[in-house]
């Protein structure tokens, strides 16, 4: 099986209609003005882990605005996923405070760890591994976010044990 | 209600905590102290006080700026200054819950510092704190001594004293003062604030927005979100004060995606301000309208740009347009918007609380008052700070951080992030104001400080810079879009082994038409790290190109 988020995968689409009754949900909260388009996408990427093709389709009809419009503006932001991502999210920084104190060790530790590359996820959906711009708790660097929890003063040996208790 | 009822019972509730019979104590849980393990100090507190039989009222508060320590707490006993307890591991806080709070010994030995000018117990006050002592905590005064989620709090601690007496002046009054107080952006190139409101004031149209920049996205800075977190009615107090003068209604708050606990933070404190009459309809009384919304950004660096935050906050994609028209006259939707940053917001509700003479008499001539550093890097003890400008930068690096880790040498000091420079030994007594930075070849932008010690490849440093700024440039236009991708090339060749003779000059090329041929700041400013490394360590560059060496022993490809 291919990896994902190298552009080849083969990953299972989710149920479209389940897509479909998530999204339509999402956006029934929203009223349909142009300025709501990213709270929109993000809410909707919220449900459901990324934004699939079909989600889009549907946020730019209820915006009333032209399909590649609503794809320019999603591809434009780093947050903004159109892959499937993993069940657990490891993020870590590369801000500067973070770089000097090694920050790039422990990627390329835990790309060798999980054998994937930043920004991949593992063919068993279980890890994706990302990099962030800075969290901004630089006075800790450096730092490594595992499911939206903060951890600070990262090691190689230290990011293993974090992940290891979730294994 | 009016203001004064308000703070008389905030004031009431405030006094009662501190003249309660329980000990006080107060723990950091801002995103620094929750990364060094903050939950498990406060549960461990939780437990170890029901073991002993104890009560104290625990209070949640943001960060008080000596990241370096975290997890930190402080403890207040009746009728006894608080003290600082840091580097705390649940082993330590049972020890002191033990020997301090059921007995009475401080334990002098595991403090960091007294909440008091002298000291007690041998242990040192913060009169003498090296951390404190340059400080001057302006933006800052109440993080870490307040609950950010109890407005109460804020209003007993002057809060909202700033909005209360701009309300019943006119709105030119207030522009006046802010002229006065020499006040400029804190978050980029230093414009001054009061003439940007003066601007957007006198620009014709009847609907205007206000927008506080929130989008704090230089590597290596987090004042923002440590304000935010730890005390997000200074910034809206500022907000309201600003609106109206400048004769808003509606106000954005464009904040980070990255920083969920100072958008959660915000949501309460905007419900509360609703509740107590700080926003809304009719603000106090005055006539006055006001909303705030906040819009969440989603990763993009050039949104912290004004105009592409606009077109994000519009629903675009975020790119810079040209300036003029300036924001001023056509921002948000095409009306008149003044864009300031969280730390010159928050200065604005300082400045109408105290005045504006009371605020010029920090700073040097042409920066007046403080500004707020994240120190990172390679110092000892690193946090987030606040100084009056004109302080020079041996001051904060060697005083308030302590000198560099592990006794090595101190090579270089980053400032303003991938848009500033690295600034070496030579200026270590340079003055920290917006005039000297610059001339210097770097930026006081947001506020990001990260020191640089020997083991520092600055061909390294400038290469991150711009693997970094070549990954956010929008793309729109091309000298910013091609030269960033060149000079990063060229970059990644030198620190691989593969420079070439030329390549110094080439760079300098290249550098100058990025410089003088981008749209917007983000190009215009992203040669700086590789000309302030190329002006002050040159030779490292040489030592890349012409014996294939890394002099900091950083660079992997060349170490052999």
């Amino acid at each position: 099986m291919s990896k994902v988020g190298t552009g080849q995968e083969t990953a299972a689409p989710r149920a479209t209609k389940e897509v479909i009754d998530k999204a339509d949900k999402v956006l029934a909260s929203f009223t349909r003005e142009k300025s709501n388009l990213i709270p929109i996408l993000q809410q909707v990427q919220q449900v459901l882990g990324y934004l699939p093709e079909e989600a889009l389709r549907r946020i730019a009809r209820y915006l009333g605005a032209a399909e590649p419009g609503v794809f320019g503006v999603a591809t434009f932001y780093a947050q903004f996923q159109f892959v499937p991502r993993g069940r657990n999210i490891i993020r870590v920084c590369r801000g500067t405070g973070c770089y000097v104190k090694g920050s790039p060790r422990i990627v390329e530790e835990l790309e060798q760890l999980l054998d994937i590359k930043e920004g991949e996820t593992t063919p068993d959906m279980e890890y994706t591994l990302e990099t962030v711009a800075c969290f901004g708790s630089c006075a800790l660097a450096p730092v490594m976010v595992f499911n939206d929890k903060v951890y600070g003063r990262m090691t190689a040996e230290k990011a293993k044990q974090v992940l290891g208790r979730k294994r | 209600m009016n203001y004064e009822e308000i703070r008389k019972k905030a004031t009431s509730q405030w006094q009662a905590l501190q003249n309660g019979q329980k000990p006080r104590i107060f723990i950091g849980t801002g995103t620094c102290g929750m990364a060094a393990g903050a939950e498990e100090i406060l549960a461990t507190l939780r437990k170890e006080l029901e073991s002993n039989g104890l009560k104290a009222d625990i209070v949640q508060v943001g960060c008080i700026g000596f990241c370096y320590a975290e997890p930190l707490i402080e403890i207040i006993k009746p009728g006894k200054p608080g003290i600082f307890y840091g580097n705390l591991t649940p082993s330590k806080v049972s020890e002191i819950v033990r020997d301090y709070l059921a007995g009475e010994n401080p334990r002098p030995d595991l403090a960091l510092v007294c909440r008091d000018n002298t000291g007690v117990d041998g242990i040192i006050g913060f009169a003498d704190f090296p951390v404190l002592k340059p400080q001057a905590r302006l933006v800052l005064r109440n993080c870490g001594n307040i609950d950010p989620e109890d407005i109460n709090h804020y209003v007993a601690n002057d809060g909202y004293s700033g909005l209360a007496r701009a309300l019943k002046m006119k709105p030119q009054e207030i522009i006046d003062e802010l002229k006065k107080s020499g006040l400029r952006g804190r978050g980029g190139a230093g414009f001054p604030t009061g003439m940007k409101w003066q601007f957007c004031r006198d620009a014709p149209g009847t609907q205007k927005y206000i927008i506080c920049n929130a989008d704090e996205g230089d590597p290596g800075a987090f004042m923002n979100r440590a304000v935010l977190e730890g005390d997000p009615h200074t910034v809206l107090e500022g907000m309201v004060i600003g609106a109206y003068a400048i004769g808003a209604s509606e106000g954005y708050i464009y904040v980070r995606a990255e920083y969920p606990l100072a958008i959660q933070r915000l949501k309460v404190a905007l419900a509360q301000m609703d509740k107590s009459g700080f926003l809304g309809e009719n603000i106090l009384d005055s006539g006055f309208n006001f909303h705030i919304k906040i819009k969440e950004g989603a990763g993009a660096f050039v949104c912290g740009e004004e105009t592409a935050m606009m077109a994000s906050i519009e629903g675009n994609r975020g790119m810079p347009r040209p300036r003029p028209p300036f924001p001023a006259t056509s921002g948000l939707w095409g009306k008149p918007t003044t864009i300031n940053n969280v730390e010159t917001w928050a200065h604005a509700a300082v400045i109408m609380q105290k005045g504006a003479d009371w605020f010029a008499n920090y700073g040097n001539e042409k920066s007046k008052g403080t500004k707020t550093f994240s120190l990172v890097g390679k110092v000892q003890r690193t946090g987030l700070i606040e100084v009056p400008l004109g302080i020079t930068l041996r001051e904060i690096v060697y005083g308030i951080g302590g000198g560099i880790v592990g006794g090595k040498k101190f090579k270089a000091v980053q400032t303003g992030g991938p848009s500033g420079g690295c600034l070496p030994t030579g200026f270590l007594d340079s003055p920290v104001d917006y005039e000297s930075l610059a001339a210097a070849g770097s930026m006081m932008e947001s506020g990001g400080m990260v020191v640089m010690d020997e083991d520092n490849c600055m061909v390294d440093v400038a290469r991150y810079f711009l693997t970094f700024i070549q990954l956010e440039s929008c793309g729109k236009c091309i000298p910013c879009r091609w030269g960033t991708k060149q000079m990063l090339d060229i970059l990644n060749d030198i620190v691989s082994g593969k420079g070439r003779p030329g390549d110094i000059d080439l760079l300098l090329e290249l550098a100058d038409g990025v410089k003088n041929g981008s749209l917007c700041a983000l190009g215009g400013t992203a040669p700086n790290p590789i000309l302030t490394t190329i002006r002050y360590f040159r030779d490292e560059y040489e030592a890349h190109i012409n014996e294939k060496r890394c002099p900091a022993g950083a660079c992997k490809a060349l170490l052999t």
